[in-house]
């Protein structure tokens, strides 16, 4: 078989055995699933910043808010069914990651980090300080007339499984095309030698503000989803915790792969599920994760992989 | 109240907050200027010094004077062996790659937030004064103690002042801030210059919450605003410079209390956060210092 046959065969098998999956588990794994698949979506987007193109955000809980209220708020306020608010989640990430980028994407590494931080928090006390639109701390439930999607009552299992499966399948598939089209090998360009991409005539600034907003609508999509899918909108998701998340995900899974997010969300997800049986201490577990991986394995599993057996892994 | 009282409280608040700021952010600045180590978990060593205040007190049967000296002593020593432990067992070994401790550091933050929930719990505890003394003002009275927090804190200051200064151990880290690999060749043990940089600011962070803990309650997340503050004095005063970060102490720890008590809090820490990512993008010196 050649590269490319391999790369949409190993995807397609994963999407199908996915699919599958909703048959064989029980419910409690079932929405289980749906929920690591919208989060593995954010992290697909963390992945297109921070993989590919080198941008270490340690905002994106911002973009995953902006989505999530964009969804939200309308449908509260403005009485707006699920289609157009899951849309109006989507633009409201992408755009929000634009306007971020074009302040700070003029600073790099470190600074860029602690910028995007800053934006997050802010945007966060925003949130608070705005309490009686934003229902503040305490957030707000979505009315279950706007989370009927075509017809299909989102609160139940199978429609909201098939809606996250949708969605995931969609954002790993345009993540494929995107990293396997010369825009995808620019930004990976981007992240390995910035200065020589200059040289060859490309903008970089445009480059890396693209890819930030093309991150952002995966993070709002995955916000604006969440929030629909199971019902509730709530200021904790724009806490910085939702930012180290899908880092966490991304590095645990390879950094610059197109299913690392998917497996990193899947592992720590049930790492975590399947420690708290035996003790509370689930931040422990994250934290260690997080200084086992940079320490020992900084290329995460797929990277490993691919660095090893399977060359051809995009 | 009329205005006047108002505005000296709202001052005399935003100078205590200053000196705990100063010290905990201090401490941050001679890490990121030493090692160039952003270190996420400082805050943490802030809660751990608080925490660890607590248990001494709690345990120590002396009058509550001499049992907060003690815990003034011991908190930070423990923390700094803490630090000096992360640096060896972790950040050597990440090559003080900028990005890679970043996310380290995340990691301690989240383990030793869970080691204090797991062996402290998730209750706020009070720690006793010193001592009660209110000092009686024409129009209010006013904690002796929160004086007393600002004094101990400029005494500590100065004498790190003194210590980078005039003492060889401080020149040594000047030298190594200035160029790692000369100081190497010149014989000067960067792995311990290193580990002693980050023992010093985790102390520097823990003897801040002594001082502070007995106006606010110990608890486990409570390091998280010190840190945010850290960050954006830290930045305002410019990334290593700690004449920058002293200075943008006093401004930030002022203003703060200024807003916070005619405004919201909330809006004060919205408008001094967008303020830091705007510098950090126009004048990544930062505000006071010309030179990084």
């Amino acid at each position: 078989m050649t590269d490319g046959a391999k790369i949409w065969t190993l995807h397609l098998l994963v999407l199908a055995a996915v699919f599958v999956a909703q048959f064989l588990l029980p419910p409690y794994h079932a929405t289980n699933l749906a929920r690591i698949m919208v989060l593995a979506v954010f992290a697909m987007g963390y992945n297109i910043a921070f993989g590919y193109t080198g941008l270490l955000s340690l905002g994106h809980a911002l973009f995953f808010a902006a989505g999530m209220y964009g969804m939200g708020l309308p449908v509260w306020h403005l009485g707006w069914l699920s289609l157009p608010a899951l849309i109006a989640g989507l633009v409201a990430g992408g755009a929000l990651a634009g306007v971020v980028g074009l302040l700070a994407l003029r600073t790099a590494g470190v600074s860029f980090m602690i910028v995007t931080l800053m934006f997050a928090q802010a945007g966060y006390l925003t949130l608070l300080y705005l309490n009686t639109w934003t229902g503040g701390d305490e957030g707000f439930v979505v009315l279950s007339e706007a989370r009927v999607l075509f017809g299909f009552d989102l609160a139940t299992d199978t429609a909201r499984f098939i809606t996250a499966f949708t969605l995931f399948a969609a954002g790993l598939l345009a993540c494929l095309l995107l990293v396997r089209s010369p825009f995808g090998r620019v930004m990976v360009a981007m992240r390995e030698n910035e200065e020589r991409s200059r040289m060859l005539g490309y903008d970089p600034f445009r480059i890396k503000l693209l890819a930030l907003a093309v991150s952002g609508l995966y993070a709002g999509l995955a916000g604006a989803a969440y929030g629909m899918l199971f019902g509730y909108v709530g200021a904790s998701f724009a806490t910085i915790q939702y930012s180290i998340l899908p880092m966490l995900y991304v590095l645990l899974g390879g950094a610059g792969t197109v299913l690392g997010p998917f497996l990193g969300a899947l592992l720590m997800f049930y790492l975590i599920d399947i420690t708290s049986n035996y003790t509370d201490a689930y931040l422990f577990v994250v934290g260690a994760a997080l200084v086992g991986l940079v320490l020992f394995a900084p290329k995460g599993i797929l990277g490993t992989l691919r660095e090893r057996v399977w060359r051809w892994l995009p | 109240m009329s205005f006047g009282p108002f505005l000296l409280l709202a001052l005399l608040e935003g100078t205590v907050m200053a000196a705990v700021l100063a010290l905990t952010a201090v401490g941050l600045s001679l890490v990121f200027g030493v090692m160039r180590v952003v270190n996420v978990a400082h805050g943490e060593f802030y809660m751990l010094g608080a925490v660890l205040a607590w248990f001494v007190t709690y345990y120590l049967p002396f009058p509550p004077a001499i049992a907060w000296l003690a815990a003034l002593i011991i908190a930070p020593l423990i923390v700094a062996v803490i630090a000096a432990l992360t640096d060896t067992l972790i950040l050597k070994r990440l090559n003080y790659d900028p990005e890679a401790t970043i996310v380290a550091t995340i990691g301690l933050l989240y383990m030793l937030q869970q080691a204090a929930l797991t062996f402290y719990g998730p209750d706020a505890r009070p720690v006793v004064a010193p001592f009660e003394w209110r000092i009686q003002l024409p129009w209010f009275g006013y904690s002796g103690y929160k004086l007393f927090v600002v004094l101990t804190a400029v005494v500590i200051l100065a004498a790190v002042w003194l210590f980078m200064t005039r003492s060889k151990a401080g020149l040594v880290m000047r030298a190594t801030q200035v160029d790692r690999e000369t100081a190497q060749a010149f014989g000067i043990n960067v792995d311990r210059v290193y580990a002693g940089t980050f023992a010093l600011g985790g102390a520097l962070a823990a003897a801040a919450a002594v001082l502070i803990v007995p106006i606010q309650q110990a608890h486990y997340l409570m390091g998280h605003d010190p840190l945010l503050l850290s960050f954006i004095v830290v930045i305002i005063g410019g990334l290593g410079s700690i004449r920058g970060t002293l200075v943008a102490a006093l401004v930030i720890g002022l203003s703060d209390g200024i807003i916070s008590m005619f405004f919201s809090p909330t809006l004060a820490k919205i408008i001094a956060t967008l303020l830091v990512a705007l510098v950090l993008v126009f004048r990544p010196q930062g505000l006071f210092g010309a030179k990084a």
